[in-house]
């Protein structure tokens, strides 16, 4: 008897278990679809060995990235360069520095460029589409044209090229690491106040959002409870993207000379510049930091399509 | 005063460039506590703008207003939007046609429902939880605790309108607006939904003004039942009177359209020719004249008005209503209940057909007519 009873417990409890395990919502679905996805296990996969690169990167390069250990063994001017030998994997530099400690230490500050220029970029992009798309679908008439204010001022700043934009910027304020930041992060804002602005509006218009109207909710929050939640898959798809050219114009914008002034401090596109003097004799100085460049954006590349694939509404089942 | 009382309501659409589309034009119909009225019309005759009209949900960019929607003591049009949005959700609520697109599928239910416990009555936290699964168990939803958790789609097509339905009445409302409530929903669940709204009604003496084109919904729940054509009332009367006795063409052409069971084998339906879009001006006539099949010059010589030709408080928007000979029907109607008397309307369409097709203008009519 007991025993019957027991079982029959258990077996309520197991019912009960499953029942109540059952709330997930479309971000978890996203999430389960993303780890099927092969793209985005190969991206994410780059990026998780770029990142403890970055961060591990000092303490397991093999050599100090600034000292000039194998002084007597290159000559630029007679043209001998060290290539790939069992001390140095990736040879040395013009200044016969350690090129492979020089690309590991290197990582970090491409990988901080690439994030806080993104970050800068989606706050401040967001919050001025989060306005401009709140103005445009709730605001009235009064609503319509600050949202063509703020547009057309957005229109301005798309309407210039993104590197003499950033170039520009970087000139204003001087040559240094944050300028790189700040210029790269300046030009992403455009485009998340666009992305944003657009997707809340088509959002605007929907069902639940007339639903919610008529339910006399508040239009704060609306906008923040309701709209935003729901325009955000695109937002997330572009900083994913925007990582990746982040990065590309972080190390252009080294390359032309705007970014860290102190030449010690390894950084993926000054190497690239100080490597194009040399690229006759020794091509793979270039060829190392190139190669960095295109992987990790070619993993945030990756990731990002992989992710508006699991986000795409078309595809929920 | 009646809780609502909408007087020659007129809503169109102006674009620059564009000639004025007028949706609604001089639309008038009250509604009691108690009452549950219909607005019946087939797609594009302009229910669902009205109730939006009447809920201050139409844009304000290429919309014009007209007439006065009188409630509580205010007027709906032309009221300010912060009013507005503090009596939608208190005192009007709606419940719209597709529950799915109507839920926020990224935010959980209970969190809608809890939103508007807050905004309205000021609940917050646990209590506003706990009012959350009362109401759900008040709209049939079982194990309204767990379902609070649960995402719009988790829920199936019937539970999301109960949701929905819970959300609207949450503050007990005194005018609820169902546009098309059932539409999207399989019969048997639609059933249980008006049986649902029946109940609200009748408990909390919430009005209704139920919009929709589905006469069985029609001849199940309203009271009072206006049909629309092309933006104006063509026919309004009680619901008895109408399905007895459907005196304007298109409202009987309506009721002679639905397939019926106890029909012989092979009998093919009756539509009504052609569609809405083949409209006239109400100004110069009667819209739905291309339509008609009692259809006579006098028709298209100026503006058609509301008159009661069959008895008082049955408004008829005709000058050639549907009348039936005195003598055939009358005796039958009198105790018919209303499935018949629909039964004895339809054998109306024939007799009127027949006389009809022997008059000179009809056949006047048919040479024109295309097919």
């Amino acid at each position: 008897m007991s025993t019957k009873t027991d079982k029959i417990d258990r077996l309520a409890e197991l019912t009960a278990q499953s029942e109540t395990s059952t709330g997930s919502s479309l971000w978890v679905e996203a999430m389960r679809r993303l780890r099927a996805s092969k793209m985005a296990v190969i991206g994410g996969c780059i990026i998780g060995m770029f990142v403890i690169l970055a961060v591990l990167g000092p303490w397991v390069a093999p050599y100090d990235p600034t000292a000039q250990l194998w002084r007597g063994e290159v000559r630029t001017n007679q043209g001998i360069f060290i290539g790939m030998r069992g001390e140095n994997w990736f040879g040395l530099d013009h200044l016969a520095r350690d090129q492979f400690s020089r690309i590991l230490v290197g990582a970090r500050q491409t990988l901080l460029v690439g994030i806080v220029s993104t970050l800068l970029g989606l706050a401040i992009g967001a919050l001025i589409g989060t306005v401009s798309g709140a103005a445009a679908t709730l605001g009235g008439k009064v609503g319509g044209r600050i949202d063509s204010v703020i547009m057309r001022f957005i229109d301005m700043m798309l309407a210039l090229p993104s590197l003499l934009l950033a170039v520009s910027i970087a000139a204003m304020l001087g040559q240094s690491i944050t300028t790189v930041m700040i210029a790269v992060g300046v030009v992403q804002i455009p485009i998340f106040a666009r992305l944003l602005r657009g997707s809340m509006l088509a959002q605007g218009g929907s069902d639940y959002v007339l639903a919610t109207r008529a339910l006399g909710v508040r239009r704060r929050r609306i906008v923040l409870a309701h709209i935003v939640p729901n325009s955000l898959s695109p937002v997330i798809v572009q900083t994913t993207l925007s990582l990746a050219t982040a990065i590309i114009e972080a190390a252009a914008l080294s390359y032309l000379g705007l970014g860290n002034p102190d030449a010690a401090v390894p950084e993926w596109g000054v190497m690239l510049a100080q490597s194009q003097k040399y690229f006759d004799q020794a091509p793979m100085l270039a060829v190392y930091p190139a190669l960095g460049i295109i992987i990790t954006a070619l993993g945030f590349t990756l990731l990002g399509e992989a992710m508006r694939e699991a986000l795409d509404p078309k595809l929920r089942s | 005063m009646a809780l609502l009382s909408v007087d020659e309501l007129s809503i169109t659409f102006t674009g620059r460039g564009r000639r004025d589309i007028k949706a609604v034009s001089g639309v008038s119909f009250d509604v009691d506590q108690g009452q549950v009225v219909g607005l019946v019309g087939e797609s594009g005759c302009g229910k669902s703008v009205t109730s939006l009209a009447l809920m201050g949900l139409l844009p304000d960019r290429g919309v014009r207003l007209g007439g006065r929607a009188e409630f509580d003591g205010g007027d709906l049009l032309t009221m300010s939007q912060s009013r507005l949005r503090d009596l939608r959700g208190s005192q009007i609520a709606m419940i719209f046609q597709d529950p799915l697109s109507s839920l926020n599928p990224v935010v959980p239910i209970g969190v809608q429902v809890t939103e508007i416990l807050s905004r309205h009555r000021g609940l917050k936290g646990a209590a506003a939880r706990k009012e959350a699964a009362h109401l759900l168990d008040r709209v049939g939803i079982p194990d309204p605790t767990r379902r609070l958790k649960e995402y719009p789609h988790q829920l199936s097509g019937g539970m999301r309108q109960r949701a929905l339905i819970a959300m609207a009445v949450a503050c007990a409302p005194r005018l609820l607006i169902a546009d098309e409530p059932t539409t999207a929903l399989d019969v048997t669940i639609q059933a249980q939904i008006l049986e649902l709204l029946k109940e609200l009604v009748d408990e909390e003496g919430t009005a209704l003004l139920m919009i929709t084109h589905d006469l069985g919904v029609v001849a199940g729940l309203c009271d009072e039942v206006n049909v629309l054509y092309a933006g104006k009332v063509v026919e309004s009367a009680g619901r008895r009177a109408l399905f007895e006795a459907p005196t304007h063409p298109y409202a009987h052409g309506l009721l002679g359209s639905i397939p019926r069971l106890d029909a012989p084998r092979g009998e093919p339906l009756k539509p009504i020719r052609g569609s809405i879009n083949d409209r006239i001006d109400w100004a110069d006539g009667c819209a739905f004249a291309p339509r008609c099949d009692s259809y006579t010059l006098e028709c298209l010589s100026g503006a058609v008005e509301l008159t009661e030709p069959r008895e008082p408080a049955h408004h008829v928007r005709c000058v050639n209503p549907v009348l039936p000979a005195a003598d055939v029907v009358g005796a039958d109607v009198a105790d018919a209940d209303v499935a018949d008397a629909a039964d004895a309307a339809g054998a109306d369409v024939a007799d009127a057909a027949d006389v009809a097709s022997e008059s000179p203008v009809a056949a006047a009519k048919k040479t024109e007519a295309p097919s």
